[in-house]
């Protein structure tokens, strides 16, 4: 197959996801308000002092980016498992990984990027400034495209099984624990003054890993759910 | 040419078919029929590659569908009992972006067209399908064979909420399929109104 038809397919897919999140624009903004509520309660429990403000609120941003993406796994296959495009996907013939891709890209666009965009103004909340602001975009950036990579592959191992919500959320919340770590590791060592270079490095590093190791994962988990 | 070789196909406790022979040359049809649970659906999924037999192996020109892997998925269309449409896209932006994903893509005109020799009027073409009927999405589905190049058609009822007249325009479709020295698949409780020498059946017991 040649590579113009599986640039076709690959675009497509994205195109095709897109234009269904925006005739469906309510779930992301749904996904969106989630974000900013979880965030705007920590500073309602807490209290409002400054200095603990500043101290939680990398892990705290970076918790409720997390729990966003989670929230947004259920939509990733199942409407196409209970439809039947994904039988048309499996039997396509180009690489389903890639696909697979295809479909984890557009997931990251409605759910991922409004994240990383909103991250300034919600970082502002929490008391951060100048540098440390940049390095929480940019740790954002790096980070949630690979928290919908991983997502990808819990959503395909849980197709068609009862409760899924729940499980998908245990099976995937430990893998995020490295990104987690690196993540909020960035913002607070940025915070400290330190820079977070080491840290961004090693959220690029998960990245990398990712966009290797998954897409291949995914797709022998949706080829297991279609059996 | 299709070929199953000795299958045989268990979904859970239960042995659907064993030791399964069948070949199907080109500018043939194969009606496969039988109870409900008999394992007609199975097969078809065999066919398609869905789903790995328990023992055998199909033949597509005389090699192993498993070895062909992406070669054989770029010969076939398959339809299963699921339309494989979304809700929220009208008629025509279904057609595109199924074709688009199969690997052949179609232009806009030419779907309208497809849809149009399948009996959904222009005006259907706009709406969104969730306000379409079952046999009107089914017919959405369908319209892919307008457009697909492919020479073998594996069809899981085609024929499901279609009325007669659609029935009928469906099935002269097979009829061109098979005269271009196409292939075709078809699980059915239906007859099937095509000459005796392009029909071939295939009854599974249960």
């Amino acid at each position: 197959m040649s590579h113009s038809s599986m640039w076709e397919a690959v675009t497509g897919i994205v195109r095709r996801d897109l234009l269904l999140a925006m005739r469906r624009w309510s779930d992301a903004a749904m996904s969106v308000f989630f974000l900013v509520i979880v965030v705007s309660l920590f500073p309602l429990g807490v209290g409002p002092e400054p200095a603990v403000l500043r101290t939680i609120a990398p892990g705290v941003l970076w918790v409720a980016a997390l729990l966003t993406c989670l929230l947004s796994l259920a939509r990733v296959f199942t409407p196409d498992y209970l439809d039947g495009v994904l039988e048309q996907m499996v039997l396509v013939p180009q690489p389903l990984s890639l696909l697979v891709l295809g479909k984890v890209l557009a997931h990251w666009v409605i759910s991922g990027l409004p994240v990383v965009l909103l991250s300034p103004l919600l970082g502002l909340q929490f008391g951060l400034e100048g540098e440390t602001l940049g390095v929480l975009v940019l740790s954002l950036l790096l980070g949630t495209p690979t928290l919908s990579m991983i997502g990808a592959i819990g959503a395909a191992l849980v197709l068609g099984v009862r409760g899924s919500g729940l499980l998908v959320a245990l099976l995937v919340l430990p893998l995020y624990v490295p990104v987690l770590i690196f993540g909020a590791g960035a913002v607070t060592s940025s915070m400290a003054g330190i820079g977070g270079e080491a840290n961004l490095s090693l959220l690029g590093a998960c990245l990398v890993l990712s966009l290797f190791l998954a897409p291949w994962a995914t797709a022998a988990a949706l080829r297991i759910a279609l059996e | 040419m299709l070929q199953a070789v000795g299958l045989s196909c268990r979904r859970g406790e239960r042995r659907l078919f064993s030791d399964l022979n069948v070949k199907v040359e080109r500018g043939k049809l194969l009606a496969v029929v039988g109870e409900n649970g008999s394992g007609k659906t199975s097969l078809l999924r065999i066919f398609s590659s869905l789903l790995p037999p328990e023992d055998g192996s199909v033949r597509w020109e005389g090699q192993d569908i498993h070895q062909l892997k992406e070669l054989y998925s770029g010969q076939l269309m398959y339809l299963g009992h699921l339309n494989g449409i979304k809700d929220d896209l009208t008629a025509v932006e279904n057609l595109i972006s199924s074709m688009a994903l199969a690997g052949e893509p179609c232009t806009e005109s030419e779907a309208k067209e497809a849809l149009e020799a399948i009996g959904l009027k222009r005006l259907v073409h706009r709406l969104s399908s969730k306000v379409l009927s079952q046999g009107q999405k089914r017919r959405v589905a369908l319209a892919r064979l307008w457009l697909s190049t492919r020479p073998l058609w594996l069809l899981d009822e085609p024929f499901t909420s279609l009325d007669a007249a659609s029935t009928a325009v469906v099935t002269q479709r097979l009829h061109a399929h098979l005269q271009r020295e196409g292939l075709v698949v078809v699980v059915t409780h239906q007859e099937i109104a095509l000459p005796a020498e392009r029909l071939q059946q295939l009854r599974l017991a249960g």
